[in-house]
């Protein structure tokens, strides 16, 4: 029932880096990939920017007959699948079909294919409307794809909670994981770029409309005010710790330890935010003390009051500036579906290499009293506990705590 | 009466715009006898085809003749005898 | 082991709003579907649905409620609030934290979308759309997660929340989904269900270009044909299903009437196609073994199984092989009926909806009819319950989903204190 779970294989497609390593290395380095958007013009938007994810060949990588039926975030999803698996040493078509599920976060679905269809329609007719429509564009296309190319036949599932999906998704994958599946493949990748997604998230009220790329989203700033949207996001193979070591899994990232999820009260009520709530079931369910956590993945949402909830959720659990907090994600923009996943993987890696990336081109505000990593990385060894974060919009609050896994390999 | 005829490379480049290119040897003048599936087409590739061909050809086909239609020569004769009959 | 009751019941389907008049349809034998009201139907191929007939403010929301929702959202709350009603309690002695929500959705604001593409692309016109023409929470519709953030608000639920969608599986799924979280001890209380307003040109014409819906449009009373020899398709629904679920042991002690017990979930992928079904019904067959597995029910005790039953060819062949798979020579005796042949595929929302059928059936001991069932089909040689509604005590239930992605799922319901 309460079998360690542990993450073994991670596939990264993020704005500054294809795969983990490249992805790694740019966030380390603060290289950004929030520019000015190209995949269409702009200009009539009040929002410009955008991390988009350049140098993706999906002919390269996928077969022929799944392009036309694919939208961009299942292409990108389907070779972070392979990427995570190949990571992870794992050849799915070896293993017992059952042994495998997939648990992926949504937000849009495939909206561009959406976008093209209903353009189809509107402009030339019904019967333009392609057969690959109904299920090019739905939340559950990227679980549905991923089972297919990999033969995935065990539990699977799909969930949407804006962005703190990609939290709960692994939790999914933890709790069927727990219930005897020996292996999951989780997280969320994202991407609704075009006119129709963008028209979309300007009417969020939440998007920045900085045209410097280097300033135009800064959590816990003073200058905040709105985010960035990106595409990508992470993918990751979890397995029961068991059997990870029974095979001799060449990496154990870590294990996910701990989870909470909470939804904030109706507005106006005078009742706190969920958020502290959240953080504060992870680390009961993890068993572990705020003490114990070395780093914060914060959700950085970028707009003043939602950032004050974060650092006083934060503060409430660990105390002023009692624990580095970092947001990386300044380097990639917000990745909606994608984002926490990504922040997942980005904290393995921090585990694994005991450095705490910085959250790129953030002057602290001087009312948060949080120990922001800013500037250049911080090493930090041992980095044994990380804690990330992550809300939707409507009141979603997830929190998964990582920590090193401590089990003896066989 | 048109005098438009329907091709092996009408069908090929239609298949490919709508549903890619398969993996092997996909839609050539020998494999027109081979079964859609057997060269990588599946019927969700043929159903796709099939109203790309209505639209740029305007023409309605048969639903109950094409649910017997399992090989390349059978469509393009289909199509070619509605374009007659058309 | 914590057990999970179901202790309240909203309904909004086709035929009519509530609860009851949702059981009056499905033993009247009487169908809901009919030509397309919503829009001018006459371009398609399939031109028929089983609507809702919803009045939002006659349903109690409000005009800033009505607007910032799309109708499926609006479906969701309304019947949340029926579920919450229903049980007979607010919630105030419960921890709000463990107090959540889980609504199903394969669709999501897809009849939303569609309007407002239509408006903010100027008829297609316009590739760059024109996003000050939108409706001022666009936002929601895009992000489907809106629909469970509303019935929290709803229902003051702050504990975990999420849409799950996974096709035409979500009703089944979501409900799965809250009962895993209250059984692991995450939550007391959950709401949870799921709710689909798909009827808009979009997918109407995305299913039109897979054939997967029926064009008996001189018929629609008669078009929705499961298990019929003469089935040719589905035909498109709309609707909901909440329930309020609550552990056992917290839902007796308060007195709360226990409608049912969630003994079982599992869900299975084909991993074979993003639309079809291999005829041998393996991985469906797979999902009722280990559901079965968990409730602790052997194959000989199910009562009745509350089947897909789309009314499309190879699904209905499909899930006949799977029951027989999994329910061995049980199957030949066990009545399998598919309401959907009375109120349509309303896609992620019917899951849920075929669970308030199958608990009704056991409440009130009749077993709703599988409609138009006229003319036998030899791949389909099970008891369907066909055109009548039979009475039947009904102690345990299965119900099965199957949906594009290939999932597959099915969901164990017994009576509380056990099946015979």
């Amino acid at each position: 029932m309460t079998a360690t779970v542990v993450v073994t294989g991670l596939g990264v497609a993020a704005p500054n880096g294809l795969g983990a390593e490249d992805y790694w290395n740019a966030v380390l380095r603060g290289v950004s990939g929030i520019d000015r958007l190209t995949r269409f013009d702009p200009t009539p938007y009040p929002a410009t920017l955008a991390g988009e994810i350049t140098g993706f060949d999906a002919s390269a990588s996928l077969p022929g007959r799944l392009l036309p039926q694919t939208d961009r975030m299942t292409q990108l999803a389907l070779v972070g699948a392979d990427c995570a698996f190949a990571d992870a040493g794992v050849r799915p078509a070896e293993l017992p079909e059952y042994d495998m599920g997939v648990v992926t976060a949504s937000s849009s679905g495939g909206f561009e294919f959406g976008q093209n269809e209903l353009r189809n329609l509107w402009a030339k007719g019904n019967e333009y409307v392609s057969a690959y429509q109904s299920f090019a564009w739905f939340y559950a296309v990227n679980s549905g794809q991923i089972s297919i190319r990999n033969g995935m036949r065990g539990p699977s599932g799909v969930v949407v909670s804006d962005q703190a999906g990609g939290l709960d998704a692994v939790a999914q994958a933890r709790r069927q994981i727990r219930k005897g599946t020996p292996l999951m493949m989780s997280g969320g990748i994202d991407a609704s770029l075009c006119p129709w997604g963008w028209a979309a998230l300007i009417t969020s009220g939440r998007l920045s409309t900085g045209v410097d790329p280097a300033t135009a989203y800064l959590p816990f700033d003073g200058r905040a005010a709105g985010h960035v949207p990106g595409e990508g996001g992470a993918l990751l193979v979890l397995e029961d710790a068991e059997a990870a070591l029974t095979r001799a899994a060449p990496h154990i990232y870590g294990e996910v330890a701990g989870y909470g999820a909470t939804f904030d009260p109706a507005p106006g009520s005078g009742r706190e935010p969920g958020l502290r709530a959240a953080i504060e079931r992870a680390l009961e369910d993890a068993g572990t003390r705020p003490a114990e956590v070395d780093v914060v993945f914060a959700d950085a949402a970028a707009l003043p009051e939602l950032d004050r909830v974060e650092v006083e959720a934060i503060t409430a659990v660990f105390g002023p500036r009692g624990v580095p907090v970092t947001a990386p994600k300044t380097t990639t923009g917000r990745l909606y579906s994608g984002a926490a996943a990504l922040d997942l993987a980005t904290a393995l890696l921090a585990m694994r290499d005991d450095v705490i990336p910085p959250t790129t081109g953030v002057r602290l505000a001087e009312d948060y009293d949080i120990d922001l990593v800013t500037g250049a990385p911080r090493l930090l060894a041992p980095l044994r506990t990380a804690l990330v974060l992550a809300r939707g919009q409507g009141g979603f609050n997830s929190a998964v705590l990582v920590r090193e896994f401590r089990g003896h390999r066989g | 009466m048109s005098n438009t005829r329907f091709t092996v490379d009408d069908l090929k480049r239609i298949l490919s715009e709508g549903s890619g290119e398969p993996e092997g040897v996909g839609l050539r003048e020998d494999t027109v006898d081979t079964e859609f599936t057997e060269i990588g087409y599946d019927s969700l590739a043929l159903l796709e085809t099939n109203s790309r061909i209505e639209r740029e050809y305007g023409l309605r086909l048969d639903e109950e003749l094409l649910e017997t239609t399992t090989t390349p020569r059978a469509l393009i004769r289909l199509v070619n005898d509605q374009l007659t009959s058309a | 082991m914590r057990q999970v009751a179901i202790t309240g019941i909203g309904v909004t389907a086709p035929g009519g709003v509530g609860t009851k008049n949702f059981w009056d349809l499905l033993t009247s034998g009487r169908t809901a579907t009919r030509r397309i009201s919503t829009f001018d139907p006459s371009p398609f191929r399939s031109q028929i649905a089983a609507e809702v007939d919803f009045d939002a403010a006659a349903a109690g929301l409000s005009p800033q409620q009505e607007r910032r929702m799309d109708r499926a959202a609006q479906f969701a709350v309304v019947t949340a609030l029926e579920a919450v009603a229903d049980s007979g309690t607010g919630f105030d002695d419960v921890d709000p934290h463990r107090f959540g929500v889980t609504i199903g959705s394969a669709v999501g604001a897809t009849t939303g979308l569609d309007t407002e593409y239509r408006t903010v692309s100027d008829g297609g016109r316009l590739e760059l759309v024109d996003h000050r023409y939108a409706v001022p929470h666009l936002y929601n519709y895009l992000v489907p997660s809106s629909f469970s953030a509303e019935v929290a608000l709803a229902v003051g639920a702050e504990g975990p929340n999420t849409v799950v969608s996974t096709g035409c599986t979500s009703g089944l799924d979501a409900v799965g989904h809250a009962a895993e979280l209250i059984r692991e001890g995450s939550a007391e209380v959950m709401v949870a269900g799921a709710t689909d307003a798909p009827i808009s040109p979009i997918t109407v014409a995305c299913f039109d270009a897979i054939k997967a819906t029926t064009p008996r449009n001189d018929d629609a009373e008669h078009a929705s044909r499961p298990f019929d020899r003469t089935r040719n398709g589905f035909v498109l629904g709309e609707g909901c299903a909440v329930f309020v679920l609550e552990e056992l042991g917290r839902a007796r002690a308060r007195g709360a009437h226990v409608y049912a017990v969630v003994a079982g979930h599992a869900s299975r992928c084909n991993a074979f196609h993003m639309t079809g079904l291999r005829p041998d019904g393996r991985e469906m067959a797979e999902a009722i073994t280990v559901a079965l597995g968990e409730a602790g029910i052997n194959p000989d005790q199910v009562d009745y199984v509350n089947a897909h039953g789309s009314g499309t060819r190879q699904n209905d062949r499909h899930e006949t092989a799977a029951i027989k798979r999994s329910l061995g020579e049980h199957a030949f005796r066990v009545p399998v009926s598919s309401i959907k042949s009375m109120v349509g595929h309303s896609l992620g929302a019917i899951g849920s909806i075929e669970i308030a059928a199958s608990v009704l059936a056991m409440e009130h001991g009749v077993v709703p009819p599988t409609a138009n069932l006229t003319t036998p089909d030899p791949e389909c040689d099970l008891d369907y319950v066909p055109i009548t509604a039979r009475e039947l005590r009904v102690d345990t239930v299965v119900s099965v989903g199957s949906g594009f992605g290939g999932f597959q799922t099915a969901m164990v319901l017994t009576k509380p204190g056990g099946a015979r």
